[in-house]
């Protein structure tokens, strides 16, 4: 089976993924704003402000939607979750559901998450799971 | 009193649709041109600006022996041609050309091409797609559990847009998909991506379709019914990722396009005797009917599966069975274009009685674009 995509990486995006191979989630926050967004880019997308700094995200999440997809999809197994999940700082951002059966009944919106790391090559990605612990 | 300004003198699909191996994609989109052409007995040498989506525009004018003063080659799937529409009147209107040909060709079954139609995201690639959203079943889709929670749309509702579109699909000798189906057929149907069976998932064809345009005051010289633009439409992008939509409930995009067709046609709702909304999934129409103010938010699913849209029904919806039962290429806008102009000539083989004014709205990407086009069979108003 073929490996899953690994992200390129940017100027603009190195900082998100050298956080995340350290096992941090890393998000941008305007200062003019005080509101963080995603993703990347050296400016506000609300505001053009290009006064912007980077800030660790706690890691909480809820899910916002999701699809169980049954396609194939380079080293993934079907069926797996597809996710959107809103950030405790604000954004949102897609990514699998993790340490989860990929089933309706065990995937309720709303459900509080937490962050972990899926290891691609030299590379990792923020993936989400039930959060330990109850609420987020 | 308003008169019309720019009219659509000739509009064609290709020779055939659904499986078409003996064509290559830029063949497509010149066989559709050419019937273009002959629907409205101009040759190539009378066209001056050509505009096409997800296809280089100078590479068909030159496969066709056009020599352009005018090109748009806007690229944003499968709305673009309705985009194209309302540019390419921009254009005549502004003197820039005279006779504007549309062209759309997609091989997306024999895949007789070696490129893909719409340009990759950089964003998208690398933020969405390294988690196996790659193909749109699993992007398109995934606003649609957080409707089902926030406005009580059900399965049911979404697999009641599959069963009423095939019921317009079998008024049509040409659609892919004709036999009737239930909601428990749609239900039943292979998953694809939950909540999305096969049968809530457009076809994948070959084919084609070319418009061309002018001035409305030329319009009379031609052999075929003028089909008039009432105001110049609108189009919007809130952008390709999917995960970043302002609201998983409403598509922002739809909502401005709508509007500002609907100011610029100067028309409310009831005016609306036929309408199209690209349906590359079923829950489209049901986003559709909502952002364009047809109903109320969250009342779309309610309107499609109680038969407000169906044959018979007050507000006929998607009358060649949409991209769910009609054909799908890749890039159905033009599909969309295809049926409001017939309904509007009084042509449709699902004609709907005395219709004089059809809104054909359009998407692009998954909720990344939007356009929207008001036609209708009178020169004023």
């Amino acid at each position: 089976m073929s490996q899953k995509l690994q992200p390129t990486v940017y100027p603009e995006t190195r900082f998100y993924w050298d956080g995340a191979k350290a096992g941090k989630l890393m998000l941008q926050r305007c200062t003019p704003c005080d509101r963080a967004y995603f993703p990347p880019r050296p400016f506000c997308p609300e505001c053009g402000s290009r006064d912007v700094t980077v800030v660790q995200a706690s890691g909480r999440a809820t899910l916002h939607s999701y699809v169980i997809n049954h396609m194939p999809a380079p080293g993934y197994e079907p069926p797996f979750t597809v996710a959107a999940v809103t950030l405790e700082e604000g954004p949102r951002m897609m990514t699998n559901i993790v340490d989860c059966p990929a089933d309706p009944a065990a995937l309720t919106l709303d459900m509080p998450l937490e962050v972990t790391f899926e290891t691609r090559g030299d590379m990792a990605v923020p993936v989400f799971r039930p959060a330990k612990g109850g609420a987020a | 009193m308003s008169r019309a300004e720019i009219a659509i003198v000739g509009a064609a699909e290709t020779t055939q649709m659904g499986k078409v191996p003996h064509l290559s994609q830029t063949g497509l989109h010149a066989d559709a041109a050419l019937n273009a052409l002959a629907d409205c007995g101009l040759t190539v040498k009378d066209i001056d600006g050509i505009a096409t989506g997800g296809h280089d525009a100078a590479e068909i004018a030159q496969y066709l022996g056009i020599t352009p003063t005018w090109l748009d080659g806007t690229s944003v799937g499968g709305c673009s041609f309705i985009a194209h529409v309302r540019h390419a009147a921009a254009a005549i209107k502004a003197g820039l050309c005279t006779t504007v040909l549309i062209t759309h060709g997609e091989s997306g079954r024999s895949n007789l091409r070696n490129h893909r139609p719409i340009f990759p995201s950089q964003h998208q690639q690398d933020f969405e797609s390294i988690y196996g959203a790659l193909f749109p079943p699993s992007r398109f889709t995934l606003p649609v559990m957080r409707k089902m929670k926030d406005d009580g749309l059900t399965l049911e509702q979404i697999a009641s847009v599959a069963v009423v579109q095939r019921e317009w699909a079998a008024f049509h000798p040409r659609a892919t998909a004709r036999d009737p189906l239930t909601v428990d057929d749609v239900l039943s149907a292979k998953m694809i991506a939950w909540p999305f069976t096969k049968l809530m998932c457009c076809l994948v064809s070959d084919g084609g379709g070319a418009l061309i345009l002018t001035s409305a005051e030329r319009a009379k010289d031609f052999p075929t019914k003028p089909v008039y633009l009432r105001g110049m439409g609108g189009e919007s992008a809130e952008g390709p990722m999917v995960s970043q939509m302002e609201d998983f409930t409403t598509s922002r995009a739809f909502r401005v396009s709508g509007k500002k067709a609907f100011d610029a046609a100067g028309i409310t709702h009831s005016d609306v005797d036929h309408l199209m909304i690209y349906d590359a999934f079923a829950h489209l129409p049901i986003y559709g009917l909502e952002d364009l103010g047809f109903v109320k938010k969250g009342e779309g699913g309610a309107f499609i599966a109680e038969g407000h849209t169906r044959p018979g029904g007050k507000l006929p919806l998607n009358t060649n069975g949409g991209g769910l039962s009609y054909m799908h290429s890749g890039m159905y806008g033009m599909y969309a274009l295809q049926e409001g102009v017939r309904q509007m000539r009084g042509v449709s083989p699902a004609q709907v009685k005395d219709a004089k004014l059809s809104v054909v709205h359009g998407v692009g990407g998954m909720f990344s674009a939007s356009a929207t086009a008001v036609l209708t069979s009178e020169d004023r108003w």
